[in-house]
């Protein structure tokens, strides 16, 4: 009986024990959790201030502009059916161009959105696919303008 | 050309593809066994013939045979030599070549030094991996053929990613191969033990060499990557959490799990069912990474024009492996039986521990990396998993890991138990105080100079032990170093990640800034025209407390053959810190965006690592295996 009564304590605290962990774990795992939206949806939902998640699209032709002196920019990012205002306060990555795709991690400030951090990616003509879908473009006529050959 | 190299590579791979079909004669006479003379014929032909294959495919680079597709598509007339030869295994295709060459080299190993095995081990053994070479040169030749030509011959090539152009990135490439493919050889291994009616701890003891070298590659290959993007990709960091890094530090966690367990199977005889079951693991997350790198689905410097086809011929290749592992696993599992139990205040109790920290830890990191893969697959949300996420769970296992590092040394003396507890305290107590004086930053910072000091304490303390008998000492050497070298990785990253100055800034040629305890100057920018780019170099004097100390170079270059510029970061490495500058974007004609980072002990990051590996090669060279086979 005795014995008995021991490894049900023992298991009960392991459950605890384990419990807790998960709970900590799933926790953190979901604060880090960075969502993606694409800049209509931006335009049609909600976003709280300082929430931090990710905004992608193609940088619109001729939007980018430098504040004189400085390393802040601003630039639209669009999706060709809406667009949103990114400011930005740092150096942009050597991919970076007018008409190219990229994706931002940010958050919404009043009416524009503030980049922390600007990607784009390693090689000059692959469509990050999670842009390639904002813009609504097929497969096929994305395959046609990539030729991804580099690794 | 009277001879075309394009079509003698081509051959040869057929012929390579044909002399892996011979393995699926079976000799009739004995029922449905492999022949002998067949498995060891093609485990020793098979590398000649694609090793061959693959030098006509660097023939092709340098001849500029732009009729085949791959060449043309990776490389081009103005490419330095040296590039034009590594850009053989820049693309996916040829790449994947590398990948076969590799497997067979190591199939070519194993078949020469397996002669001491069980005759009906060894040839399933090496049937395995012969088997396995057939599946993955089907893949070449299926989906992936570099030799594929054509229709029309473009004049002059497209071009190697400037990224890609750098001695790192030649020697990465194998190195990560044999560390990947060398885990096959103790996959094959642990299947072919399945099909015996036992497994003896000499088997595991013959094997245990094979997982140390596989690991010894895999950690040069990892680090050769960390090490380019360090100061490749112009913002200073040496490890990112990219689902590309996790998928080559997964098959390494494992690994290092595997290395322990087989050391104990081997001993003592334990564990047996587990290093069976872990070494197929270990391989599967091997394949899972070329999957995940391969297939397209993620967007890294290493992805290639996403073909559907291949993805899935490595997804069913995945299946049938792990699915064939584990089923040859479950029905065979019972013969594994332990040859003595297992005491958990014990070193393999320890082991035991260190084997499910490792593997917990593995498994949140796949969690980190798949999640995002199948919530899109599935269509729900585009999401990413933070790095806090990854630093948040995986340094928190670590800390028990690192207290049974140290601790294990210790159990190897067997001095008497009391004694023993109060030698660790007072280790315990030094290590708290000492790391205390050197961190007090932060918690994380203080755990890390912790872990550090707490090894390098132990080391010495068993050191102070072993040094007198000359085999306990030899055969502890390879762990010695690999721990020793683990404590000057954690150092290296710990106080280069607490006590780094990192600034973005604007500067002007003649302006001066202080950063941290040096000044520097951006004395000039200079035009400068090479053969295959155009380049933008600064001089950023350096100095503390108007002494002169040195002038760093930054660069950005413009190649011909790409619109984008590249930043080559200008470092001054010292063993002490590393004063890190790079360009950043140009404001007007004499002002520069610049990046200035002083980064204290980093270089101890890659320096651990050497250690590490200098530790399994004399893990490798000094443990005598005993002869007991049969």
């Amino acid at each position: 009986m005795k014995k008995r009564s021991v490894r049900i304590y023992y298991v009960t605290f392991l459950l605890v024990i384990l419990g807790v962990v998960l709970f900590l774990f799933v926790k953190t795992f979901n604060d880090n959790l960075l969502y993606y939206r694409s800049p209509t949806q931006l335009v049609n939902g909600n976003f709280p201030e300082n929430y931090i998640f990710r905004i992608g699209g193609m940088v619109e032709t001729g939007s980018l502009e430098r504040i004189k002196g400085t390393k802040k920019v601003i630039f639209y990012v669009t999706d060709f059916d809406n667009k949103i205002l990114v400011k930005y306060d740092g150096i942009l990555p050597d991919l970076f161009r007018e008409g190219q795709g990229v994706v931002i991690r940010g958050s919404i400030e009043k009416d524009y959105f503030l980049a922390q951090e600007v990607l784009a990616k390693h090689d000059e003509t692959y469509m990050p696919p999670e842009v390639e879908e904002s813009l609504g473009l097929s497969k096929d006529s994305i395959n046609k303008t990539t030729q991804s050959m580099q690794p | 050309m009277i001879i075309d190299i394009g079509y003698i590579g081509y051959f040869l791979l057929l012929l390579g593809l044909l002399n892996c079909l011979l393995l699926l004669t079976p000799k009739l006479t004995t029922g449905l066994n492999f022949s002998e003379e067949v498995v060891l014929s093609t485990s020793r032909l098979h590398f000649p013939i694609l090793f061959i294959s693959f030098i006509c495919l660097i023939a092709t680079f340098i001849g500029e045979d732009y009729s085949l597709d791959y060449v043309a598509k990776n490389s081009n007339s103005s490419l330095p030599l040296m590039y034009k030869i590594s850009a053989a295994w820049a693309g996916h295709e040829g790449s994947m070549l590398l990948w076969c060459v590799v497997s067979s080299f190591w199939m070519f190993l194993a078949s020469v030094n397996s002669k001491d095995l069980p005759h009906s081990l060894r040839i399933n053994f090496l049937a395995i991996m012969g088997l396995l070479n057939l599946g993955f040169l089907l893949f070449v030749v299926a989906t992936s053929n570099p030799f594929d030509r054509n229709m029309t011959v473009p004049i002059d090539g497209g071009d190697l990613n400037p990224l890609l152009q750098d001695f790192g990135l030649i020697i990465h490439p194998p190195m990560l191969y044999m560390g990947y493919v060398g885990l096959s050889v103790v996959f094959s291994f642990a299947i072919a033990c399945c099909f015996e009616n036992e497994f003896k701890k000499e088997w595991a003891q013959w094997i245990r060499p094979w997982v140390l070298g596989a690991w010894a590659f895999l950690t040069l290959g990892i680090a050769l990557g960390s090490w380019w993007a360090y100061y490749e990709l112009g913002w200073g960091g040496w490890w990112f959490w990219d689902p590309v890094e996790n998928a080559s530090f997964m098959p390494w966690l494992m690994s290092t799990a595997l290395i322990h367990s087989v050391i104990a199977t081997g001993e003592k005889g334990i564990f047996k069912s587990w290093t069976i079951l872990l070494s197929i693991f270990t391989f599967s997350l091997s394949l899972l990474g070329t999957f995940l790198v391969r297939s397209g689905i993620l967007i890294s410097v290493h992805s290639f024009a996403s073909d559907p086809s291949r993805g899935i011929f490595i997804l069913l290749m995945l299946f049938i492996l792990i699915g064939g592992g584990l089923l040859a696993y479950g029905i065979n599992s019972k013969k594994f039986v332990d040859d003595s139990e297992v005491k958990l205040f014990s070193k393999e109790g320890f082991f035991l521990l260190n084997n499910i920290l490792l593997i917990t830890s593995t498994f949140t990191i796949l969690l980190g990396t798949m999640y995002p893969l199948f919530l899109d697959v599935l269509g729900f949300e585009k999401i990413s998993v933070g790095v806090p996420y990854y630093n948040a769970v995986f340094i928190p296992l670590m800390i028990p890991l690192m207290l049974l590092v140290g601790y294990v040394p210790i159990l190897l003396s067997k001095s008497v138990k009391n004694k023993q507890f109060i030698q660790l305290l007072v280790i315990f107590a030094i290590s708290v105080i000492l790391s205390f004086i050197f961190s007090i930053q932060s918690i994380l910072f203080f755990i890390g100079v912790f872990s550090v000091v707490w090894i390098i304490m132990n080391i010495i303390f068993d050191l102070s032990l072993t040094y007198k008998n000359s085999i306990k000492f030899k055969n502890r050497l390879g762990m010695y170093f690999a721990h020793f070298g683990l404590a000057i990785f954690i150092l290296g990253a710990s106080v280069s990640e607490n006590t780094k100055i990192e600034k973005e800034l604007v500067i002007e040629v003649g302006e001066t800034t202080k950063i941290g305890s040096f000044e520097y100057t951006l004395e000039k920018l200079n035009e400068f025209k090479s053969i295959n780019y155009d380049a933008i170099i600064a001089t950023v004097l350096v100095s503390k407390n108007q002494k002169f100390i040195t002038t760093i170079n930054p660069e950005k270059r413009l190649y011909h053959s790409s619109e984008s510029p590249m930043t080559e970061a200008g470092i001054h490495a010292r063993l002490d810190r590393d004063l890190y500058v790079s360009l950043g974007n140009m404001i007007d004609d004499n002002k520069w965006s610049i990046r200035i980072y002083d980064k204290p002990l980093i270089r101890f990051i890659w320096i651990g690592t050497i250690f590490m590996i200098i530790g399994s090669i004399f893990s490798i060279r000094f443990k005598k295996r005993k002869h007991l086979y049969e």
